[in-house]
């Protein structure tokens, strides 16, 4: 059997791949019109690409803040400190 | 018959419910982000939550002999940042109350006219609403990011929190970028499922 991949055709795996690839603005022009491609058919692309587009926007909204690697040694040194 | 007595008996004597344990070595990388994000959302100031969520590990520290184990170790270092929430306001408004002088609508007679205008909500503005559930958000998606496992949870934050480019998570994480794509992969089906369950749901 051939293992030989379509030029135009991806799988679903792959697409769903490109997607999350998308949702930072990685996705070359050649895999966006391949992911684009997909989803005239693909149910299950489709799909996952809503619910995709949807944490993205959710976590852009939330403004999700963390700590930076050298305050959180700090706590942990102060912690480490207290503790003994 | 005798053995179910004996069971009920033994169940009276002694709990047998999985207690929780403390694990003060790991609070800060399984919670400072957590912490950090509960009390921006109430502080509105990066230094105060800082300070925050660092007397609360203290305090969880200096406290850890009177932990019972029956709440969740989270739960019970959110009870103590409450705690250390409502004090630091409480300090706040102790120095504030003294220099403050009220001012209201009704005191400005002369600008007669532009009140009304100055009242219209801004339908572009975020409301008050909005703040608070992009808060309760924030709150739920570091939940979701809590269940994940720690390697997971790290690339996400580092890819779609802070940022960061793909090959300087490679480099730091020594992973490859096919690596790094697969775990995001993993990531967001696991959050969007957990976001389902918990967010959407509510």
């Amino acid at each position: 059997m051939s293992t030989k991949k379509s030029t135009f055709f991806i799988s679903c795996e792959e697409a769903k791949h490109i997607c999350d690839k998308v949702q930072y603005g990685e996705a070359s022009i050649w895999e966006r019109l391949k992911l684009n491609l997909r989803l005239l058919w693909c149910r299950a692309t489709k799909s996952y690409t809503k619910r995709n587009g949807t944490l993205t926007k959710l976590c852009n909204e939330a403004q999700i803040k963390t700590l930076n690697e050298e305050k959180k040694n700090e706590m942990k040194k102060r912690l480490e400190s207290q503790e003994v | 018959m005798f053995f179910k007595l004996f069971v009920i008996l033994l169940k009276e004597n002694y709990n047998f419910v999985a207690k929780n344990q403390l694990n003060p070595s790991k609070w800060v990388d399984l919670y400072a982000d957590y912490l950090f994000n509960y009390t921006i959302s109430r502080v509105n100031d990066t230094i105060v939550a800082e300070d925050l969520v660092q007397e609360t590990f203290l305090a969880g520290l200096k406290s850890a002999k009177n932990f019972k184990g029956e709440a969740a170790e989270r739960t019970w270092l959110i009870s103590i940042l409450k705690r250390k929430i409502i004090d630091h306001y409480r300090k706040i408004n102790s120095k504030k109350g003294k220099a403050e002088v009220k001012m209201g609508y009704s005191n400005r007679n002369e600008e007669e006219g532009d009140w009304l205008e100055d009242r219209v909500a801004d339908p572009f503005d975020m409301n008050a609403e909005d703040v608070l559930q992009n808060e309760e958000l924030g709150v739920a998606i570091q939940e979701c990011l809590m269940k994940l496992p720690k390697k997971q949870a790290d690339v996400f934050i580092k890819k779609t929190i802070e940022g960061m480019e793909t090959e300087d998570i490679c480099k730091e994480l020594n992973i490859s970028a096919s690596n790094l794509w697969v775990i995001i992969h993993r990531a967001r089906t696991a959050l969007m499922d957990c976001l389902e369950n918990n967010w959407f749901k509510k």
